[in-house]
This record gives structure tokens, C-alpha cells and sequence, in this order.
């Protein structure tokens, strides 16, 4: 990592109804990779899903925003239809394209205690920035 | 809130007077101590509602207004096509007819409690809850259109259900003007394996006692009595209706500038009604209302098959279904003349008063039931519409609690399982797959139900009828 630049990490912020992810790191693809395990932890503990299955994830989309909108809702959506939860994933960006791999396993009630579905991304609190000390990238999520 | 924005009209009335770009005033109705503890957003967001084309009469919020996206949860806006009016993804939100249904058992809630721990048990098998689970209906993609067609009617059809029940939903169990073919094939692959099933979150099946009567003359044309047992349902239109939103929210922002909008926040994302994407939005926004009542048809069928096994003299006839997170085209009056609007409400009742054609003719005389949900320790509540509330809020009342603590918070407060202990020490016995999910529901993270609902009582926006408590809690 660049000296002064922020490590990887990712955590929550209260939202009224719902609630908001964050992603932070030294590239935008380490951000976004970030911000995917703070929507996990919103179902359930990343540490605890087995990388089992591998699922590929491309996006697409015009601008930094929306493509972080992109990301979390075929997240969202890949988690739905596989009846699955992802705990990482590697992530590339080259210009307007997100690829992308998430490991996870089949959701197991009884083990990973998944709290809440999420519906969808939404527009509320959403930014992708470029700070001095690294990227974070933030949306709330409904649930 | 601040106060001092507002303008008092009446103890429960707040306005902000229209300003800036607003296009008519915003209304709060509500209890001084409910507007105090409200966020500002909620502020910023009525507002932001009260600019967007062809509103009418004014940005609403009910007593329960909390901060949403773009609209705030508990928002209610009309909109007229011919002026310019919208359609707003935004407006309608993900869980597309999210609602209410209650089922009078024909039972007492004594009759129920030798029974409770084994017909909580046999619900709680009995309807899939929780991340992951899948209903036992699988449609294959002639089915899914015609269940997104017909809604509640189309389950009835197929078995799930009695031809009466249809009576006793808004739209009488059919959203006309679905297009099933504006669903995506994303939104159908959400759907196709969880018909029949309740959700996670804040979406519950409770059996609850009638736990005080407020109005005995309402109450009996509903048919509930002190001590009555009941059962509620809160869901929604599951992984269909949040593809549809998900969608529609992102391509309404994009193309708000095409139509010459100027969104104050893109989570407004809306489209004219009298254009490509608003008409599009329409057609699968009404195949999503038809997917919830479709769902809650088939809980309400499972539920009845649980009841048979355990205790079978329950009638389990529907009450009433409610829906409250809709656009729904209704006729107002506007400007002293009857005009066809659509009215958005997200995290808002419709609350027809007595004499409304569109209710049932046994519910005709008093009005329409209002069925607002609490939390599994807490109270739910019956209303009814009354004569004034089309002209205070277009026939809208409040939808629930609304959260207090976030999520996070209340799994740093309580564990699940506490939770789940105190609850059946005052009698309530909770089913849930998952103790997280549970202490992110506990009671204490809600706001209190009781001050809501008499708020709008107060206010005039609906009147309190009964109060239920809940006896067995199934959560997702």
C-alpha cells in the first residue's frame, strides 16, 4: 500500500428505513470490492460464508456513480436468484466496465443467520470520490 | 424537525408554505412531539415532491413520515397527466404493494392458546420466511404473465383461495392495465421460485388477539369483537417488485432530463405519464401490484391449510387487504372538480371513506378498513377511512411505525434470542430462522405505534377502530 493512503476497509451508516454501505480503498476496484462485502455484512458475516461457488459479474455503466449502483444491484440480484451469499470477491474496472468474481456459498438459515434481504441500491447518499488518501465509494441500500 | 419552518394550522396540521420551486404547498399531519422527532429530511424531501410536474394540491406526509428516498416513507403526492403530470419509480419505491391483509378466524383468542406453541410451529412450517427460502410454486413464464395479469384473481382461480376473498382486496384483487411483458426477464428470474412466501425484514405473519375496541359500531361490520383472534400478513411483491424498481428508478434518472425535469435528488427519478417510459413503468408497476396480491392470496391460502390441520371450526375470512406503497390512478376532488390523478403513496394507506363506490358493499356504509402493522411486541391496529380524509390527504392515513434505531444499533442492544425469551414471557411466541434478523426487528427500534396511529386518529385521516396484540409472531 502507498504510504498515506487509506487502507481497505468497509463499514455502515444509519439511514431512517434503511441503511448505508461504504466501501474505502487505495484503487476504486479495491473500494468497490469493499463496498460488496458491506452489502453482504448487511445479510450476514462475511467471515462466515465458504468461497464454494464462483460467480462472474460484469457491469456496466457511464459514470462513477451508477456504476457503483450496477455493482451492488447485480449483487443484489445474483444473491436472489442463486439463493446464494457472497463472502469477497476480486474486481477489475477498466474504464466504463466493472468484472468481477464473487465467492460464496448456498444461504444456510441455520448458519449464517441472514438478517435482511436487500431490495435494491438507490440514488440516497450515493458518491464514488477520490480523496488524497485513497477512494470511497457509498449508497444507501433498502432493505 | 424545526418548528419554526413550519406553519401550524391545526394541532395535528403543519404546513410548509410553498416557496422556491415548490409547486404547491407541503402538509404534515401529525402531533407536535411526532414533528419534532421527525429528521429534517423528511422537511427536504416534501419539498423536493412538491416541485416535480403537475402535483396537486399538495406534498403530503402522514404522521408516521420518516426519511425515505427521494420521497420520504409515508409521502403521498397526486399528479395530473394532462398537466404535465409524472410517474415516479421513486415514488412508488422497491417493494411495489407492499401491504396488509387480516383474516378473521371465526376463533377466540382462548381458543387459540392451548394450541399456540404448535400452530406457531405448524405457520411458521408451513410459510417460507427468511433469506433463501423458496416457495414451493415454481411458475414457468406462461404462468408468471398470467399471475402478473390477474393478481389475486389468478390465484384464486388456481385454488389458492376463495372467490369472496376478491371482495375484500383493494382493486378487488386485480390492478387493471398490467403489462406483463414490460417485466424484464431479471425481474421474472426474481420471482419465479418464491410465490407464497413471506420475506425477511420487517414483513411478518402474526396471529393476534383483539385487544380493545374502539369503535363497537365499525367493529361489527367488520366483524371483530374484544377477544377475537385474527391473523395479519405484511408482504410484499418479494424479488419481482424490487427488480421492477431497481430498473425503472435507474432508467427515470437517466432520462428526467429528456423529459425536461429537473430532479432535486435522482432517487424522485419519475417519467411524465403521457410518455414512452411512464406508460412502460405503468404496465409493470401494476403486473408488480398484481405479484403482491398474488403472494399474500397464497400466504393467506397456506395459512388457512395450517389452521385446517390444528384447528379446524377456523373461518379465516379476509377482513381486508391493503396496499401501501402504490401509484393508482383515483378520481379527487381538485379545485372544487372531480379529476382523475395519480396518487403516489409510499409507506401510505388509502383510506376510503363511507360511500365510496370502490369499496365493497357490506363495507360501503362505514368505510374502508385501515390495517396499520406494529412490531411483534407491540400493538397492530384497525382503522377506517372517514368522510374527511379525501379532502385532508386524498383518502391517504399512515402504514406502520416507522424505525427508531438502525439496524446495527439494535444488534448492538439485544440479542435475538433475548428477545424471543421476553416475548414469550408476556405470552408472545416468535418463530424466526435467524436471531440477528430478529433483534434487528426488536420492538424497542421502533418508533411507538400507539402515538402514530392516534395521531391519525386526531388528525382525522383515519379513525381508530381496534387494537390487536399479538399472540404468535412469524418472522423471516
Amino acid at each position: 500500500m502507498t504510504p498515506g493512503m487509506a487502507s481497505a476497509s468497509w463499514s455502515h451508516f444509519p439511514h431512517d428505513a434503511d441503511i448505508g454501505v461504504v466501501g474505502m480503498g487505495p484503487t476504486k476496484a479495491e473500494a468497490f470490492r469493499q463496498a460488496g462485502l458491506a452489502l453482504t455484512a448487511v445479510i450476514t458475516d462475511p467471515a462466515g460464508i465458504r468461497p464454494v461457488e464462483a460467480v462472474e459479474v460484469t457491469c456496466r455503466a457511464p459514470s462513477d456513480d451508477l456504476l457503483l449502483l450496477e455493482w451492488l444491484d447485480a449483487l443484489i440480484y445474483e444473491m436472489g436468484v442463486r439463493g446464494m451469499v457472497f463472502g469477497d470477491y476480486t474486481v477489475t474496472i477498466e474504464g466504463d466496465e466493472l468484472r468481477a468474481i464473487a465467492l460464496g456459498e448456498p444461504v444456510e438459515q441455520a448458519r449464517h443467520q441472514p438478517a435482511v434481504e436487500i431490495k435494491g441500491a438507490t440514488f440516497t447518499a450515493l458518491a464514488v470520490e477520490k480523496r488524497p488518501d485513497g477512494w470511497r465509494v457509498q449508497c444507501v441500500v433498502d432493505v | 424537525m424545526d418548528l419554526t419552518t413550519l406553519e401550524r394550522r391545526s394541532d395535528h396540521e403543519w404546513w410548509i408554505p410553498q416557496h422556491g420551486a415548490m409547486r404547491v404547498p407541503g402538509v404534515i399531519y401529525a402531533s407536535e412531539a411526532l414533528v419534532r422527532e421527525m429528521d429534517e429530511k423528511v422537511r427536504e424531501q416534501i419539498i423536493n415532491v412538491a416541485t416535480l410536474p403537475g402535483i396537486q394540491r399538495a406534498s403530503y406526509a402522514m404522521p408516521d413520515a420518516h426519511w425515505g428516498y427521494g420521497f420520504p416513507i409515508g409521502g403521498v403526492a397526486a399528479f395530473d397527466p394532462d398537466q404535465g403530470g409524472v410517474v415516479s419509480a421513486g415514488g412508488v419505491g422497491f417493494d411495489i404493494s407492499c401491504g396488509v391483509r387480516t383474516l378473521i378466524t371465526g376463533l377466540t383468542a382462548d381458543d387459540i392458546e392451548p394450541v399456540k406453541e404448535a400452530l406457531a410451529h405448524e405457520l411458521s412450517r408451513s410459510v417460507p420466511a427468511g433469506v433463501g427460502s423458496r416457495g414451493r410454486i415454481v411458475l414457468d413464464d406462461r404462468q408468471l404473465d398470467a399471475m402478473l395479469e390477474g393478481g389475486a384473481a389468478w390465484a384464486v382461480e388456481n385454488g389458492y383461495g376463495r372467490d369472496e376473498d376478491l371482495e375484500r382486496i383493494e382493486e378487488r384483487g386485480h390492478m387493471a392495465g398490467a403489462v406483463p411483458s414490460n417485466v424484464s426477464a431479471k425481474a421474472r428470474n426474481r420471482q419465479r421460485d418464491q410465490m407464497g412466501t413471506l420475506g425477511s425484514g420487517n414483513h411478518y405473519l402474526e396471529v393476534q388477539r383483539v385487544a380493545e375496541v374502539y369503535d363497537e359500531q365499525v367493529a361489527r361490520a367488520f366483524g371483530l369483537r374484544a377477544g377475537d383472534a385474527v391473523v395479519s400478513i405484511h408482504c410484499g411483491s418479494r424479488g419481482m417488485g424490487h427488480q421492477i424498481g431497481t430498473e425503472f428508478l435507474k432508467e427515470m434518472a437517466v432520462a428526467a432530463k429528456q423529459h425536461g425535469i429537473d430532479l432535486p435528488d435522482r432517487e424522485l427519478a419519475c417519467a411524465p405519464v403521457h410518455s414512452e417510459l411512464g406508460q412502460r413503468y405503468l404496465g409493470a408497476m401494476r403486473a408488480g401490484i398484481n405479484c403482491a396480491l398474488a403472494n399474500r392470496q397464497i400466504i393467506t391460502h397456506l395459512v388457512r391449510q395450517a389452521f385446517a390441520r390444528m384447528l379446524p371450526k377456523a373461518t379465516l375470512e379476509l377482513l381486508y387487504d391493503v396496499s401501501h406503497n402504490t401509484c393508482k390512478l383515483e378520481t379527487h376532488v381538485i379545485d372544487g372538480r372531480e379529476k382523475q390523478v395519480f396518487v403516489h403513496r409510499k409507506g401510505a394507506t388509502r383510506a376510503f371513506g363511507p360511500g365510496h363506490p370502490d369499496l365493497p358493499e357490506a363495507l360501503r356504509p362505514v368505510g374502508q378498513p385501515v390495517l396499520i402493522g406494529g412490531t411483534m411486541g407491540t400493538s397492530s391496529y384497525v382503522l377506517v377511512g372517514t368522510p374527511e380524509s379525501e379532502r385532508l390527504s386524498l383518502s391517504s392515513s399512515c402504514h406502520g411505525a416507522g424505525r427508531a434505531m438502525s439496524r446495527n444499533q439494535a444488534v448492538r442492544t439485544w440479542h435475538g434470542r433475548q428477545i424471543v425469551d421476553e416475548l414469550k414471557a408476556r405470552g408472545i411466541i416468535v418463530k424466526s430462522p435467524s436471531m440477528r434478523g430478529v433483534a434487528e426487528e426488536a420492538p424497542g427500534a421502533y418508533k411507538d405505534v400507539d402515538e402514530v396511529v392516534d395521531a391519525a386518529h386526531a388528525a382525522g385521516l383515519s379513525w381508530k377502530v381496534a387494537r390487536l396484540a399479538p399472540i404468535i409472531v412469524v418472522k423471516g
